[in-house]
């Protein structure tokens, strides 16, 4: 066990874990922030998507010592009022079915948005590619990201 | 106007003191368009009034409406409360939707599957809004001294024309609730819906895009421990012994132990198939911690002797059920399927005289096709929350049928049935999976075992390899032809493992003379249980790919090929017991040669057709298949879609667009092996899932405008897409797809998949 000093959506949090324990799970288990998902555990599924100081990381793969004094940032914490243009598209577009996959899919899509906001469709099918939708509303998704490409 | 009788669904009008539900996460529809303004934004009512176990109104006039059926993203927790809010006569900006707990006291059929829960809600939903409104207007007559058959109401809000009186629903809620329930009730024509047809956004939008904990997964409560499981490598197999101490000691592990699902004396029902009914639990701190001592424990498993007992079956009658023992592989499934196709089934239906047709043929055409186990691989993994202490269980879980595993989680406990709650969790997905609820028990017998709240979580692992697969299936087809090519006789020969998928009355029978519909079985200890359109998913798939084989043959367009067989089959039906209506089959034919222009496609676009009818829809499918970069790409999907009248069109779509994508994967990818009765992937870097570069880049789907009563719409979308695919990359390739899945075959012709 060790205590670690997180920068998590803007705000310094501490948590007593063994420094094995991936991020996830400290998310999820240790601070309740729930909104990243489980899906596969070994970084295939994209269920489990942060942004560590920007960039998209899957945190079930991502160690609690690896993340130091990097912020990292989840669902919860994308915007406040949850109208990130991002957001906003997915509802304008009706995207989720079951939802579980969609906040992997949402913090992938905000972090290609940043790097490159005006994507094309095979940049957009290349960065999601790593987040399963087992419901399949990928047309929908990538609809959402030029719409709210075309928002930013 | 059609009228609807109140006592079908009366227990909704039984009065409970407290409801259930508090405390969960709000489902706003009017959040759904983002933050809603200042003027938008109704306050929290000081007080609430319940008109039905549906329907609560607040003394303000907003208004809570509870979904019933467990919501596993066929979005039922929007459309189900449509329906009510239509005879309601509410604005759906007002309308607040809460999933309703399990309540079988209080509401009919909580139960999500077969595609059937807007069908069997049809009437009583709308009859709960309808009553409802009945009371309000009756309260208001009563208040007014006017007659009731004067007064009418208009989004929420109520007026009697002559005395110029006026009043929200708020306002007469307190008297409504009160009010004699009427026998009898007008529901509304279709003409005059609102809200039905009018697409509304998912009522839980806003909470799935800001990452709410709506799952079972998300559930935490004080003193909540974490349970991981560890079940039997392989089907056929079953635990000797483990070792306690191989876990005891490890950072946050607390216990580990055994349990076992099923009593001795206990009589098993339709549902309770699961794999492993003994398991060992690992109890701890974390989930992290949890999952780390399931890798450190040792345990012995040993083969399992072959067990046979009666279960009560999906009607109620007894059946009984043979498992056998012995390690079950692949290649040996294959060849034993194989050698079906010589070998004579059961004759499930005969029209006319085939084998003498077939006697005397000019050309036979026969064909096998094949598919593989399927994994659900539902995104969210099984799991659940349990809090059982002394004789009371409350369980929060994902679960499609609350119902079919009650009685289970009673003889698991040995604790009365009104002592269990089930809450009723979103799922992440289900597609079949979650009909079979055993994750329940096993999480309520762990926080039984230790007297405290558990959340019990499964890996993708044990999720995977966990069973209750779609079983693998084969089908012979054969079709005799005259000297000019015309069709004389029609043979299907279906079975699988441990099932057959063949609906021997289903098209093409009724449309052919000479029918011959035979099916078979293997029996298996691997478990098996409905995928999305079960038996469809693969039947579809064969019998449209032998279709448009057999036009090919013929010399026809395969649309006209079987518009002339939908003929016949309308004018002049052969055979009794077709349970499908050829005018309605031909019509999303017809429906999708026009939208997809099928006789005139782009330039390099190869297109394939297939149509299906199931779960009481009719759909057609046109496939468009490029090669670009030597990679075969689905540019487009046009379907046509007959589920008579449309709730909430763009959800449709949506639902509709995910079973096309759904087939498209599984036809390329699905598949599940085995070693030794040990499943050969176990997560997804071997089990490939159809990911956004493989997705369509188009799908248009397109509704038959009906006034026919609602059908179902979340399974029939997905059976035909396997031959339309099938079917267009024979265009492409010049090679027939016979064996799920094609990535394998097409990776031969040196495609990149
Ligand atoms: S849970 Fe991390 S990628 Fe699947
Ligand atoms: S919406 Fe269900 S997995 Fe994506």
């Amino acid at each position: 066990m060790a205590t670690y000093n997180l920068k998590i959506n803007g705000k310094s949090l501490q948590v007593d874990v063994d420094p094995n324990t991936p991020m996830l799970w400290v998310l999820r288990d240790h601070l309740d922030l729930v909104g990243t998902k489980f899906g596969c555990g070994i970084a295939q599924c994209g269920a489990c998507t942060v942004h560590m100081d920007g960039n998209a990381v899957r945190s079930c793969q991502l160690p609690v010592s690896a993340v130091e004094s990097s912020e990292i940032t989840t669902i919860e914490g994308l915007s406040e009022e949850g109208d990130h243009p991002v957001q906003k598209a997915w509802i304008e577009h009706d995207v989720p079915q079951c939802g579980y996959c969609q906040a992997g899919q949402i913090m992938s899509a905000a972090a290609l948005l940043k790097s490159n906001p005006s994507p094309s469709d095979a940049d957009i099918e290349n960065a999601m590619n790593g987040n399963i939708c087992r419901c399949g509303t990928y047309t929908r998704i990538k609809a959402a990201v030029k719409t709210a490409s075309q928002n930013l | 106007m059609k009228s609807a009788n109140t006592k079908i669904n009366r227990r909704s009008f039984l009065k409970v003191s407290a409801l259930a539900g508090g405390g969960m996460v709000l489902s706003f529809s009017w959040l759904a368009g983002c933050k809603p303004t200042a003027k938008e934004m109704l306050a929290m009512p000081k007080e609430w009034f319940e008109l039905n176990s549906y329907i609560k109104i607040g003394d303000n006039g907003l208004i809570t409406l509870f979904s019933p059926n467990p919501e596993f993203g066929s979005n039922v927790k929007t459309s189900m409360p449509m329906l009510i809010a239509e005879e309601l006569d509410v604005d759906w900006k007002n309308v607040m939707v809460e999933q309703a707990d399990f309540y079988p006291e209080r509401y009919d059929r909580q139960f999500t599957g077969g595609s059937q829960g807007i069908r069997q809600g049809w009437v009583p939903m709308r009859t709960a809004g309808a009553t409802a409104r009945a009371l309000l207007v009756a309260a208001a007559a009563q208040t007014w001294s006017v007659p009731s058959s004067e007064i009418t109401t208009s989004n929420g809000e109520i007026s009697h024309a002559e005395s110029g009186k006026k009043a929200g629903y708020g306002e007469m809620a307190s008297l409504a609730a009160k009010m004699e329930i009427p026998e009898d009730i007008a529901l509304k024509e279709i003409k005059d819906f609102k809200i039905i047809g009018n697409s509304k956004k998912n009522v839980d939008g806003k909470n799935i895009v800001t990452g709410k904990p709506m799952y079972a997964l998300d559930k935490k409560v004080e003193g909540m421990k974490y349970a991981a499981i560890v079940h039997p490598p392989a089907f056929g197999m079953k635990l000797k012994s483990f070792d306690k101490e191989s876990v005891s000691g490890m950072s946050g592990i607390i216990d580990a132990f055994s349990i076992n699902l099923f009593k001795d004396d206990y009589r098993r029902n339709f549902f309770d198939t699961t794999t492993f009914p003994e398991i060992i639990a690992i109890v701890g701190n974390s989930t992290w911690e949890v999952m780390q001592a399931k890798k450190n424990l040792k345990a012995e498993w040993e083969e399992a002797p072959k067990t046979e007992f009666m279960a009560a079956g999906f009607g109620g009658n007894a059946t009984e059920v043979t498992i056998p023992a012995g390690l079950e592989n692949t290649s040996s499934h294959k060849a034993r399927m194989a050698e079906y196709i010589n070998k004579p089934g059961n004759v499930l239906r005969r029209d006319g005289d085939p084998e003498g047709q077939f006697k005397n043929a000019h050309k036979v055409i026969e064909r096998t096709y094949s598919a593989p186990f399927l994994a659900h691989n539902t995104m969210e993994p099984m799991n659940a929350f349990a809090d059982v202490k002394g004789d009371k269980a409350e369980i929060y879980g994902p679960t499609q049928a609350p119902d079919l595993i009650r009685g289970t989680i009673e003889q698991a406990l040995g604790i009365p049935k009104e002592n269990i709650q089930i809450n009723l969790a979103r799922m992440g997905g289900g597609f079949g999976r979650r009909a079979y609820s055993h994750h329940l028990v096993e999480a309520a017998l762990i926080s039984q075992k230790i007297q405290a709240p558990v959340k019990m979580v499964y890996t993708r692992e044990d999720d995977m390899s966990a069973g209750v697969y779609r079983p693998t299936y084969s089908a012979t087809y054969r079709a005799a032809l005259d000297e000019n090519n015309n069709l004389l006789a029609f043979h299907v020969k279906a079975g699988g493992i441990p099932e057959s998928p063949l609906h021997a009355n289903r098209f093409p029978a009724g449309a052919i003379d000479n029918y011959l519909a035979e099916g078979w079985d293997i029996p298996s200890n691997i478990t098996i249980g409905a995928f999305r359109a079960p038996r469809s998913n693969f039947i579809a798939g064969a019998e449209q790919s032998f279709l448009d084989e057999l036009a090919e043959e013929m010399g026809k367009d395969p649309i006209e090929f079987r518009l002339e067989l939908l003929k016949r089959a309308e004018t002049d039906p052969v055979g009794e017991n077709n349970d499908y209506v050829p005018a309605r089959y031909a019509g999303v034919l017809e429906m999708v040669r026009d939208k997809s222009n099928w006789k005139s496609p782009q330039a390099n676009v190869h297109r394939g057709v297939s149509a299906y009818f199931c779960h009481n829809s009719y759909v057609a499918e046109v496939v468009d298949t490029v090669v670009k970069d030597n990679q075969p790409v689905v540019e487009n999907v046009y379907a046509a879609v007959d589920c008579g009248i449309v709730v909430n069109p763009d959800a449709a779509a949506n639902m509709g667009e995910g079973a096309i994508v759904d087939g498209i994967g599984n036809a390329y990818f699905g598949e599940m092996a085995f070693e030794n009765g040990a499943p050969t992937k176990t997560n997804f870097d071997k089990y490939r899932m159809i990911r956004h570069k493989e997705a369509p880049k188009k799908i248009e789907v397109h509704f038959v405008q009906n006034n026919e009563d609602p059908t179902g719409l979340g399974e029939p979308l997905f059976p035909p897409v396997f031959a339309a695919l099938a079917n267009s990359l024979y265009k492409a390739t010049g090679k027939r797809y016979y064996e799920q899945p094609f990535a394998p075959q097409l990776e031969m012709q040196n495609l990149k998949m």
